[in-house]
């Protein structure tokens, strides 16, 4: 059996604190184990870091090296030009931006509707919205991808190798909904009835009352977002071709097939491909966090 | 002026309803098109056959399709081999999470970078993990083969060791997420029952097993769930890494199963059946998932 912990908690703390501080280990061995495991954990990028600045001769040295002593960036302009990755990366850039903007717009405007607004059926729709959570995309590739090059019903798209049969599909998420109405719904009814009073028509409260005050919660839907929307596969390797159409996903797998005698190449273009989310870690961690425990945590 | 106001009123409300659909609509339209009338038409198309050659018209054959498919020995091996990639790579993922999450649940000067370099596997994408664990795989110029692990053939043409090793790269990648919930998870638990434990002598081994993970066990049904359901998906990983003789190799899972009969066999009735059994998976782990969450809203009670 396991200590009791719930157990006279109020002594046990005073007993805990005393021998903590007699106890506790010396930090330099904690930052030791944090250390060993941050490395562990970044190995894999490390090595990918250091591959990409040897030479295909320095490559196949055995040992592999671990440092770089003579670090040769040529492989990055190589990857940048020769293996399209300026386009790629600009490809990623548009599609994933419209992406973030649709789904963020779209939760928005749903969301609010879900929170602050009153029609028939509305609870309903609701669930529909849930609903779709429940669908993994892959479960729909079959019908979407004759969708997107040959329409539906009246609708004629002929969207293969284009940016909209790229982003079109994901211009709303159910989820998306979900969290801003859970945001809107923290507002205070008080502060709707002032905005009322003052005049305010419900587009009005919406754009500068509301959606100024779930500015955190916009935050983290949008990194969440560009998370996903940039690191998609399967979808643009189905709807893309055209190689002047490729995101940055699939152009690494355009590389490593035609580059395969220059892994140093294929690296660099692998570190590219990553830099914008570690810099997108680094600057919204807090945001992307927030986002991506949303369902987890609070439950 | 009084018979007025109830007209106005009604008028009101008849505006707020016509803003409300108004805003629903954009999404509503994506969502018709894009998840409800893919998802229903899978049902129908699973009922026509493909022609032999392109071009020629489908035939009905009922719920023919659907049977052969679900029993065929291609279906079964692929389901297995999903259920097998998700034993390798779910478990190990959450347990190293979970480990990382504890090891960094302390207030000490610098932890915020540690916090981000445990977090950063989450950003990268399959496709980014995959070429990585590829060049650690290569059998040439590879860190794993040059440690002494360099079975023949190679790894990623190793039918005991392909299944294993693009796993790996998943419990990599998934280390991250793994690692923000745990500990979101941790922070909810209070401070005092894991130094309660320590003054009762329990060694930090024995405080893990039997403090810690009881505790966080809600935390780790969730991402168990979680983890499945995004096993299921695991496509790029198989695509990159194994990209021919995947029945072979036994790394023919689920949605890559599906992806090839959509693509390499231009075989719509078949994907539709398999995309069927993906959903009936993944709505069987998510009403899981439910049941689990509801049992924790008892424990909170």
């Amino acid at each position: 059996m396991p200590p009791s912990p719930t157990e006279r908690p109020d002594r046990q703390l005073r007993r805990a604190r005393a021998r903590r501080a007699r106890r506790s280990r010396p930090a330099f061995l904690r930052y030791l184990v944090l250390t060993v495991l941050a490395l562990v954990v970044l190995f894999p990028i490390y090595v990918a870091v250091v591959g990409s600045l040897l030479v295909p001769d320095q490559l196949v040295h055995r040992p592999p090296a671990l440092f770089p002593t003579d670090p040769q960036w040529g492989s990055y302009s190589e990857a940048w030009s020769a293996g399209h990755f300026s386009r790629y990366l600009v490809n990623s850039a548009i599609v994933t931006l419209t992406i973030t903007a649709g789904q963020v717009i779209t939760s928005i405007l749903a969301g609010f509707a879900f929170a602050m607004l009153e029609f028939p059926f509305k609870r309903t729709i609701f669930v529909v919205f849930l609903a779709t959570m429940m669908v993994p995309f892959e479960v729909t590739i079959v019908t979407n991808l004759t969708t997107i090059s040959q329409g539906i019903g009246p609708l004629h798209f002929d969207w293969h190798d284009t940016y909209r049969g790229l982003t079109v599909p994901f211009l709303a998420t159910g989820f998306g909904a979900f969290m801003l109405r859970q945001a809107f719904l923290q507002i205070p009814r008080d502060l709707r009835d002032a905005a009322t009073v003052d005049g305010y028509g419900n587009l009005k409260f919406m754009a500068l009352v509301a959606v100024p005050l779930v500015r955190p919660t916009i935050a983290a839907l949008s990194v969440f977002s560009f998370l996903g929307a940039w690191n998609q596969y399967l979808w643009p390797l189905l709807v893309t071709d055209d190689d002047r159409l490729r995101t940055v996903q699939i152009g690494l797998k355009q590389l490593r097939s035609t580059a395969l005698d220059e892994i140093n190449v294929t690296l660099a273009g692998t570190i590219l491909a990553a830099a914008p989310l570690v810099v997108l870690l680094i600057l919204f961690q807090k945001q992307l966090i927030r986002g991506l425990t949303a369902g987890a945590v609070k439950g | 002026m009084t018979a007025r106001r109830p007209t106005s009123r009604r008028a009101q409300r008849r505006r707020e309803a016509a803003l409300g659909y108004v805003l629903v609509a954009p999404a509503l339209v994506v969502f018709a098109i894009f998840v409800f009338y893919p998802f229903a038409k899978n049902f129908e198309l699973a009922l026509y056959r493909n022609p032999p050659f392109p071009h020629l018209p489908r035939r009905y054959v009922g719920l023919d399709q659907a049977v052969d498919v679900l029993t065929s020995a291609d279906f079964r091996e692929s389901v297995w081999t999903t259920v097998v990639f998700a034993i390798l790579s779910v478990p190990a993922g959450i347990f190293l999470g979970l480990a990382l999450a504890v090891a960094a649940h302390r207030r000490l000067r610098g932890i915020g970078i540690y916090r981000t370099i445990f977090a950063s596997t989450v950003t990268s994408s399959v496709a980014v993990a995959s070429v990585i664990f590829g060049t650690l795989f290569n059998p040439v110029i590879g860190w794993i083969p040059a440690l002494g692990f360099n079975p023949r053939p190679p790894v990623l043409e190793n039918p005991d060791w392909a299944l294993p090793a693009v796993a790996l790269v998943s419990v990599w990648q998934n280390i991250g997420l793994s690692f923000i919930i745990m500990s979101a998870g941790l922070q909810a638990i209070p401070d005092e029952l894991l130094e309660a434990a320590e003054i009762d002598g329990a060694r930090p081994w024995r405080r893990f097993w039997r403090v810690t993970v009881p505790l966080m066990s809600p935390t780790i049904y969730f991402t168990i769930v979680v983890g499945s359901i995004f096993a299921f998906q695991a496509f790029g990983q198989i695509d990159l890494l194994t990209p021919s003789n995947q029945k072979l190799l036994g790394t023919n899972v689920l949605t890559y199963y599906i992806f090839s009969n959509l693509r390499e066999r231009q075989d719509p009735g078949t994907a539709a059946v398999l995309a069927i059994a993906l959903f009936a998976i993944t709505l069987l782990l998510t009403l899981t998932q439910m049941r689990l969450l509801e049992r924790r809203v008892h424990y909170a009670a």
